[in-house]
């Protein structure tokens, strides 16, 4: 590997070679047994894994989920990124200081503190599970015009990978834990930095002079960001969204104590994973994993490609 | 900020409002919560759940597990981002890449991981047990699970910083006949320390919190293997009075450990800002 | 400075580790690792101390023992895959007959120990709310409408395999044996089910704690257990008139207590679960225990329950197994129409 050597300093030898077999030790070659056992796989049993509906409702849960949970973040993300960098307020500091909190939380305390908080005893379950029952009458006439009209335009398909395959619900779940609801918002609490991280600093190199002369020259507020400020935002508004789904495909620790676990219906593919490995069905975690697995490769490779257009767009503006 | 100020103030209100409130529902709320479940049947109860040899030796174990990580991947740390930073090869970012791979791995993923390749039915089992070594189910699974998932985190810290530091520093030291560990130690390390110290600090915390990787490969005992997250869901799924608040107990020490980390990032962060600025100055 | 720092951390890291692996070394000691199931944590709680002190007052020999509770199934495997197990105490048969296939012990362990190495048996109950407002007296029932059920999830738990054939036996029992009636009533049943946890345990916490559901299909024990926890003015235990014959088997995994050196250490502690004293500690912690003078003794401590065995009914574990809880078995195909 080592052709160029330009350097003269010492230790190139030890610390690749330390570098390569550590790496291959511990990430390398776990990874490729993953593989390695998904190949040895009989074709039949992976077309039947391929119809197994438990399987598959599991990964669209799981990928229609942390998309909606994703695009959500991507909203108050952008938000909550703005207001901190544009914005000075009583306690904008502690606020900026506290929004990486998800990361430092572990994901089992996480798991648990929102699931008690959701219950219908918890402090928010408990006034939502009173909400929903006041408003689900209106919500019920509400649902049934709009699913009314998404039935008209054919979009079933697209509500189907939502995770919402009838539409809108007819009713609001008058509870949050142990339903989807809970989940997406366990998906929404782990993603928060994501998005936040990545669009502030983005934000800041926003040229203000750009807008400020879009703004002089009669561009309205609604224009300046349409045509200025988001553009310039969306390569970092991307990546903070990718890396949000990213993380919430793969999370386990927050999110199985606040879901109900059914197959089909809330069990998160990470969930079933361990299952099918308790019960000894090998072939299915494996099968599982390696979907997994490569869903996360792809993810990676769009991130990167994302982080790179934006320092590419970064430096144009510059 | 004259743009700024130009926008209505209502607009400004209301972000400053949906933020508030976002925070305030989705983080302040939670954190709250953790301690107030904690502390609901009082301190006394509070000091039981955390005093006993359960709880105690799952402290323990975080703590063990941790170190090996943190000492593990803090040497890789630096070998890495050496052998990456201060030298030229082909294949670079491919390696750069390989390195951030267990950040895009779900834990429980890299715990399957390890079960294929170690268990009974793994590719290396018919081995291991011929050969009477245990790993899955065992101490060195956790470690090697624990050190999976916070693999990248100090070489991620350090190789953009001693990439952009160069190496005339090491070189200038070595042409005044410096050995190879004088120059380490008194050149190379004094620059990255800040760096180095805020790898280990959110390796630390990523590697006591582990969960999801662990739960694959250990063998659930109170008082022996659990480390304060299993812990904690083993006490969560236990019931009686205290299940409950035993668990949330043992969270607050994790989510103190969270609030630790959070700070002491901060201050790193001002400071390796500060001692940017301060060799920015120098090299003027 | 900062190398000493860096000393400290290693050296920190290697006193942590020799202090957690040799923290049980020393002393006139063994360990005991013994691997079961969710529900009988506080039942081994109680055993365990009373034959520490029994062997200690016979040979002077300290003994700790080591539990670790989990849904059966998957402590079943984890001693497969080489966990830590001198005995394994478990909720069903099959489970050790896994090991067996395994040859971590012979094949006919069962015979082993009196009463096919069951030394405590118990049944399947409802646990309702209090004062049973939806009037839950026997299976059918379960799936009225708008009765939610908490059960576990049988591919995981083996208590919820024991629910499972409870209902399908008891149903086929009150149609004559017929199989589609108890295949249309276990897919209803499951249908009112909301929330699969992937152990009993889980699923008590569900119901109990977390106030889910209507009624709780949960093991006898654990039923009276959420009682005690809880009030008994909370909750009702409702036993339906039939139900299954539960038979938690224990066994000396042979290969692990021959490595460990403990073989005949643990088969003393299988024995000892079959002693007054231990049987009057099982009849305490709600199990319904196998001799007959305790049982006497506790006998309006149970309710009276019609049980079948699985055995009768299905034609023993092997097969009970193969046909309901295999991949692609009764329950996949039912548990799918959802």
């Amino acid at each position: 590997m080592a052709v160029r050597r330009r350097s003269i300093l010492p230790g190139f030898g030890l610390t690749m070679g330390y570098t390569m077999v550590y790496l291959s030790a511990l990430v390398i070659i776990p990874l490729a047994a993953l593989f390695w056992k998904s190949a040895m796989l009989p074709w039949p049993r992976v077309e039947s894994l391929l119809h197994d509906p438990e399987l598959m409702g599991t990964l669209k849960l799981t990928f229609g989920l942390s998309l909606l949970a994703a695009v959500l973040n991507a909203c108050f993300g952008f938000v909550t990124a703005w207001t901190l960098v544009r914005y000075r307020f009583p306690g904008s500091r502690l606020v900026d200081g506290i929004i990486d909190l998800p990361f430092a939380l572990p994901t089992a305390v996480s798991g648990i503190t929102l699931a008690t908080l959701y219950s219908e005893n918890g402090w928010l379950g408990g006034p939502w599970h009173g909400f929903a029952r006041t408003v689900n009458p209106a919500w019920h006439a509400a649902a049934a015009a709009v699913n009314g009209v998404l039935s008209a335009v054919h979009v079933s398909q697209a509500l189907a990978w939502a995770g919402l395959p009838d539409g809108i619900a007819s009713d609001l779940p008058e509870q949050i834990a142990y339903t989807r609801l809970g989940m997406l918002i366990a998906f929404i609490f782990i993603g928060v930095p994501f998005v936040v991280r990545t669009l502030q600093p983005a934000l800041e190199d926003l040229d203000r002079e750009v807008e400020e002369a879009a703004a002089s020259l009669g561009a309205s507020r609604r224009q300046t960001f349409v045509r200025i400020i988001f553009p310039a935002l969306l390569p970092a508004l991307l990546t903070g969204f990718s890396l949000a789904f990213a993380r919430a495909v793969g999370e386990y620790g927050s999110v199985i104590f606040i879901s109900s676990n059914i197959p089909g219906k809330t069990e998160i593919t990470a969930h079933m994973i361990m299952k099918k490995l308790e019960a000894d069905n090998y072939p299915a975690a494996t099968f599982l994993g390696v979907v997994m697995l490569l869903a996360s490769f792809m993810m990676l490779g769009a991130i990167n490609g994302l982080q790179w257009w934006a320092s590419r767009r970064g430096r144009g503006a510059a | 900020m004259s743009a700024l100020k130009r926008p209505s103030g209502a607009f400004r209100v209301v972000m400053i409002g949906a933020t508030l409130g976002f925070v305030a529902l989705f983080l302040i709320v939670p954190l709250i919560a953790i301690f107030f479940e904690a502390l609901r049947k009082g301190l006394a109860a509070y000091g039981a759940a955390l005093g006993n040899h359960d709880s105690l030796h799952a402290v323990m174990m975080t703590l063990l597990l941790a170190a090996c990580a943190v000492a593990l991947n803090t040497v890789f740390g630096v070998a890495a981002a050496w052998a990456i930073a201060k030298f030229d090869f082909r294949g670079k970012t491919l390696l750069t890449t390989a390195i951030d791979l267990p950040f895009a791995v779900s834990p429980v993923v890299a715990g399957l991981c390890l079960v294929l390749l170690f268990g009974r039915q793994g590719l290396l089992g018919p081995w291991l047990e011929a050969h009477g070594v245990r790993i899955i189910f065992a101490l060195p699974a956790m470690v090697l699970a624990t050190a999976f998932v916070t693999f990248p985190f100090v070489a991620r810290e350090l190789i953009p910083l001693m990439q952009e530091q160069g190496s005339q520093e090491e070189q200038a030291a070595l042409s005044l006949g410096a050995s190879t560990w004088q120059m380490f130690w008194r050149v190379t390390l004094p620059n990255i320390k800040w760096a180095l110290l805020y790898g280990v600090i959110l390796c630390n915390a990523r590697a006591m919190g582990e969960f999801g990787a662990l739960s694959v490969v250990t063998q659930p005992m109170q008082g022996k293997t659990n480390t304060l997250p299993l812990e904690i869901e083993y006490l969560y799924n236990s019931y009686g009075g205290l299940g409950m608040e035993w668990a949330f107990a043992l969270s607050t020490l994790l989510a103190m450990l969270g609030l630790v980390t959070l700070a002491a990032r901060g201050l790193l962060e001002w400071k390796m800002a500060r001692a940017l600025g301060a060799g920015a100055r120098e090299g003027e | 400075m900062l190398k000493n720092t860096i000393l400290t951390l290693f050296l920190v890291a290697g006193a942590a580790f020799s202090l957690v692996s040799c923290g049980s070394g020393g002393g006139k000691s063994v360990t005991l690792y013994n691997v079961s199931y969710d529900p009988t944590r506080e039942l081994y709680a109680d055993i365990n101390p009373a034959f520490a002190a029994a062997y200690k007052a016979r040979t002077g020999v300290e003994v700790t023992i080591q539990q670790s509770h989990g849904g059966s199934g998957k402590q079943s495997r984890q001693i497969l895959e080489g966990a830590n197990a001198d005995v394994a105490t478990l909720a069903l048969a099959a489970d050790i007959d896994a090991l067996a296939q395994a040859k971590l012990l012979p094949a006919d362990w069962q015979k082993r120990l009196p009463d096919d190495s069951a030394p405590y048996t118990s049944t399947i109950v409802f646990l309702v709310r209090g004062g049973n407002p939806k009037g839950i007296h026997d299976w059918p029932d379960l799936i009225k409408p708008g009765v939610s059920v908490i059960a576990a999830d049988p591919k995981a738990s083996g208590g919820a395999r024991w629910t499972y054939l409870a209902a399908w036996g008891a149903v086929l029992k009150a149609h004559h044996g017929d199989e589609g009636a108890a295949r249309a009533f276990v897919t209803a049943l499951y249908q009112h089910v909301p929330i699969l946890d992937s152990g009993a345990r889980g699923s008590t916490v569900t119901f109990a704690q977390r106030d889910q559901g209507d009624v709780l299909l949960s093991w006898e024990n654990e039923a009276y257990l959420a009682l005690k926890e809880f009030g008994a003015d909370k909750f009702e235990i409702v036993a339906p008139p039939v139900s299954i014959l539960a038979e938690p088997p224990v066994a000396v995994v042979d290969a692990n207590a021959e490595h460990d050196g403990v073989k005949a250490l643990a088969e003393e502690y299988l024995r000892f679960l079959y002693t007054p004293e231990a049987q009057e500690i099982i009849a305490r912690n709600h199990y319904r225990p196998r001799d007959p003078a305790v049982a006497k003794a506790h006998e309006k401590d149970f309710a009276k329950v019609e049980m079948f065995t699985v055995d009768d009914v299905f034609g023993g574990w092997t097969k009970a197994q193969a046909t309901h809880f295999a991949d692609g078995g009764v329950f996949d195909q039912i548990y799918k129409k959802r």
